[in-house]
């Protein structure tokens, strides 16, 4: 049964995103990547919310095919070892022997080769889950969940997220003012020339959001004295850190050759939330800022951020398994872990149990705002 | 409520001041008016009014400025959110949410107000504003006048005793303008709000002002409580003043109203010599119609829309046709199918013979030549200099061309100037300069003149009088009345996609009082759109009997 329309919690759909994210950077299995990318790709399309933001999705994947092909190539140039079956003999230059340990061109391997399209891979939809949170939910509305205390850092995120789609759109308006002057649209001059209007317009833009933000009373000081703002800013930002190598720790360790995951896992991502928190309810206490109608947080979002979370604890609690590993040496045809798997399909159901986006915030049938924004 | 003492703003490696001197008191529950030329400071004093200048530009700023009994020296912008309400001049770039109802909040989210009373202001305002059902829709699907009044609502939320508005009505269409300016007069007159703005347009806005403060070329301001008096010295001044001032009437006209009201003898003397019709370019070349742009049959379906809908256009050498109609009739989209920017998905377009969607490069420009409305976009050299280099070898002109062109137009400016750093108007210049130079055989132009004002209006209609003359075809998409009073030689009306009208301008302007110039509606029934042609009917000059 799907509930009625509303805009999901933002937090539930990061959850979400960050969950399969984190299933993504614990294997190399290609076929638990792409399965990984569809489901995520599944729901974007079944739940974006309009606007610029719903194509950050298709221009992840894109993203992402980059990586890979980058990937591939520094293998190319770093990857001969000639360790596993030779694919191309490419000439080794020597390099001085203070580079030891690095070598240019040489046999490249099928095995090489595999192991960096894989790792590559892993990469690439890592990006691909957080452009199906972009297009899931508007940056702005994640600013509401930013701590009190790091407000102003969140909004600065959040304009330079938002020139993004701006300077798309603006490339699109200059390259046809350029078909105008009687000059070609494509090759690399074309682009050099666009490139400057383009981030001065951009520029200008995101100052005068700026003006009209510092007018209308954003990060005022209230009665707070500065000190103890200060002090706030520094406990929410040192917890967050701490979460964040915590967390780093968990998702990189967890195997036997990782010494230190211990300290840097569970310990670091407790301490910091409790540091932040702290932060958090100081700077509540001297309320400086309000909120219009908080996002709720009801069954849907547990649903949606549980989804998210399963296979993120499945992938953690395999561990190193070899399911998990893509076969690279010796290269053979990837199998496809059922456990695994049917965890990374759990987190296909926000595509049915997610309410739908409601239609008034839909895009209105005529496209009038072309010519008024023009 | 507003009080300048010897303020001076001296922007970090200007020449000049660009306020010198001021010295303003303006008492509360006024509507003042900033008038003067583009690049005249009139948004430096605007800003100055809640501290962006200098807190937010930077700059200098000597004196002193009090607003509602607050120092902003002291105070920056963001401590004077509850005091004073500041809407910058192109609304949609100063939203920071999504949805119009979280746009009225977030003021007041900074200025932590309680929730229950934020919903009941929020409420209060949709109602204030007549925006109540707009308000679960997304910011960037409103039309320019609605934009304009969220973001007049965004900032009334936090209940400011002064709002300031830079240009909020310059780049709307007439209906929008309409809507914006009555949410204004309502706030000034039912909440006594102290309001300031500025406005090119001046005929939509000088006869609510109750006070007028004028820029000075040297960066004075002279303060007129009375603006009829300002109107004498205004160097910008709409056709109703220019009327009076030709015709001798004290005080001043500044409404329609006023004006018909002091013409009645003049107008019973005009209908006595019943003026000769004057001279129409069209009627002179009559006999070279040559086609120089045609649509025949076109349609154009966005998303499943018509956005044109079979629609059949000639444009004929040595026209110039005026493309009027509300904001998303599809004025733009006929002049994009023109430029050949995108195909018809039905129908034929042809260019001087060709289909402009097949021509590119020079075989472009010397065919059509488009001034899109963000004429900037046309610009991306460093200079004005290597701009117009670039567009001689573009368009193959003779080097120097396209400069003799700008020079010609805006003898100030130096070649090594920025074209970021030009004003609205020189901008434009430039633009119209880059695409002369090709001498294309059809010239369009979209909304060209927002952002102007009088005097760069004027040199944009001397200059497209002459290149019609010269047996060009124009097109130009507008809501500006005035503009196609002065130039155009026919007037095509598009509704919802369709041509409802397709006559001469001048009939097109008398027959309804939607399209007519503000002299024409003073000298209705018979048909004179300008002033110039009024004064033209008297050679003699205006007889004494008529002058009261």
């Amino acid at each position: 049964m799907t509930p009625a329309p509303r805009l999901l919690h933002p937090g539930a759909w990061w959850l979400w995103a960050l969950g399969l994210a984190t299933a993504a950077a614990r294997t190399t299995n290609p076929l638990l990547l792409l399965l990984i990318a569809a489901v995520a790709g599944l729901v974007v399309t079944e739940r974006r919310v309009p606007g610029p933001w719903s194509r950050s999705y298709a221009a992840f994947l894109k993203f992402g095919l980059l990586v890979i092909a980058i990937r591939v190539a520094l293998e190319f140039v770093f990857g001969g070892n000639g360790l596993g079956t030779v694919a191309v003999e490419l000439p080794s230059v020597p390099l001085p022997p203070w580079l030891a340990g690095l070598t240019l061109g040489g046999a490249i391997t099928w095995d090489g080769l595999l192991a960096a399209l894989f790792e590559g891979m892993r990469l690439a939809v890592i990006l691909i889950c957080v452009g199906a949170a972009n297009s899931l939910v508007n940056p702005s509305r994640l600013l509401r969940l930013v701590p009190a205390a790091l407000y102003e850092a969140g909004v600065a995120v959040v304009v330079c997220m938002t020139l993004a789609p701006v300077l798309i759109t603006d490339l699109d308006r200059l390259r046809r003012a350029r078909r105008l002057r009687g000059r070609s649209t494509r090759g690399p001059r074309a682009w050099a020339e666009m490139a400057m209007p383009a981030f001065s317009g951009a520029l200008d833009r995101s100052v005068t959001l700026a003006a009209s933000m510092d007018s209308r009373g954003y990060g005022r000081a209230g009665d707070q004295p500065p000190r103890v703002r200060h002090i706030n800013t520094a406990l929410v930002l040192g917890g967050l850190l701490g979460v964040l190598i915590g967390l780093y720790g968990l998702l990189t360790g967890g195997g036997p050759d990782s010494p230190g995951a211990g300290v840097f896992g569970w310990p670091m991502v407790i301490v910091g939330a409790a540091l932040a928190a702290g932060g958090s309810v100081l700077a509540g206490r001297r309320v400086t800022r309000t909120r219009y109608r908080p996002d709720p947080w009801r069954a849907p979002e547990w649903l949606v951020a549980l989804s998210g979370l399963v296979p993120a604890a499945v992938f953690i609690g395999l561990g190193a398994d070899p399911a998990l590993l893509g076969p690279s040496s010796p290269p053979a045809w990837p199998a496809l872990p059922l456990l695994p798997a049917a965890a990374v399909l759990v987190a296909a159901l926000p595509a049915v149990v997610a309410p739908r986006i409601p239609s008034s915030a839909a895009p209105r049938p005529k496209a009038r705002a072309v010519e008024v924004a023009a | 409520m507003i009080r300048f003492t010897d303020v001076s703003v001296t922007y970090d490696g200007a020449p000049a001041p660009t306020l010198r001197g001021v010295d303003l008191d303006i008492p509360e529950g006024e509507l003042v008016l900033v008038v003067g030329p583009t690049g005249s400071g009139k948004s430096t004093l605007l800003k100055a009014l809640n501290g962006l200048v200098p807190h937010f530009t930077g700059g200098t700023l000597a004196g002193r400025v009090e607003v509602a009994g607050r120092d902003t020296a002291t105070q920056p912008p963001r401590e004077l959110a509850d005091a004073v309400g500041y809407v910058a001049q192109d609304p949609q770039h100063g939203f920071v949410t999504d949805t119009v109802e979280d746009e009225l909040a977030y003021t007041m989210e900074s200025l932590a107000v309680p929730p229950d009373v934020m919903r009941r202001r929020v409420e209060e305002t949709l109602d204030l504003l007549g925006i109540a059902d707009l308000r679960g829709r997304p910011l960037r699907d409103l039309s320019g006048g609605e934009q304009q009044r969220v973001a007049i609502g965004a900032v009334l939320t936090a209940q400011p005793r002064i709002l300031v508005l830079d240009e909020p009505t310059s780049a709307l269409d007439p209906q929008g303008a309409e809507e914006v300016l009555a949410a204004i007069q309502r706030l000034v007159h039912d909440l006594g709000l102290t309001v300031v703005m500025s406005e090119h347009r001046l005929e939509r806005v000088v006869q609510f002002a109750d006070r007028v403060l004028l820029m000075r070329p040297d960066g004075r301001v002279a303060d007129h409580a009375d603006p009829a008096a300002a109107m004498h010295t205004s160097l910008l001044a709409p056709a109703v003043v220019e009327l009076g001032r030709w015709a001798g009437w004290d005080p001043l006209p500044l409404s329609i109203r006023d004006a018909r009201r002091r013409a009645a003898p003049l107008r019973s003397r005009l209908a006595q010599i019943t003026p000769d019709p004057v001279e129409d370019v069209a009627a002179a070349r009559a006999d070279v119609p040559d086609t120089s742009a045609a649509l025949e049959r076109v349609s154009v379906i966005r998303s499943g829309t018509p956005v044109l809908r079979d629609v059949s256009l000639t444009v004929s050498a040595g026209d110039i046709v005026a493309l009027m109609g509300r904001n998303g009739a599809g004025k733009s989209t006929l002049l994009s199918l023109l430029a050949g920017q995108r195909p018809a998905d039905r129908g034929r377009v042809t260019v001087v013979g060709h289909d402009p969607v097949s021509l590119s490069g020079s075989d472009l420009v010397r065919r059509v030549g488009f001034i899109p409305q963000e004429a900037g976009d046309l610009l991306w050299a460093e200079s004005v200099e290597q701009e117009c280099r670039a567009a001689d070898s573009d368009t193959g002109a003779q080097p120097g061309t396209a400069w003799g062109i700008f020079h010609d137009l805006r003898p100030e400016v130096s070649p090594g100037t920025h074209p970021g750093d030009l004003s609205e108007g020189t901008r434009l210049a430039l633009a119209l300069s880059v695409i002369l130079a090709g001498d294309p055989d059809v010239l369009l132009l979209d909304e060209p003149t927002r952002g102007l004002d009088y005097c760069a209006k004027e040199q944009l209609a001397g200059l497209l009088r002459a290149r019609a003359f010269s047996g060009r075809a124009i097109v130009l998409a507008t809501h500006d009345v005035e503009l196609v009073a002065q130039v155009c030689t026919r007037m095509v009306l598009l509704a919802d996609g369709d041509v409802v009208l397709d006559t001469d301008a001048r009939s097109g302007a008398v027959s309804s009082p939607a399209f007519a110039p503000q002299v024409a509606k003073v000298m209705a029934p018979l048909p004179l759109l300008t002033v110039s042609e009024v004064r033209d009917a008297f050679p003699q000059g205006l007889p004494a009997e008529v002058v009261v």
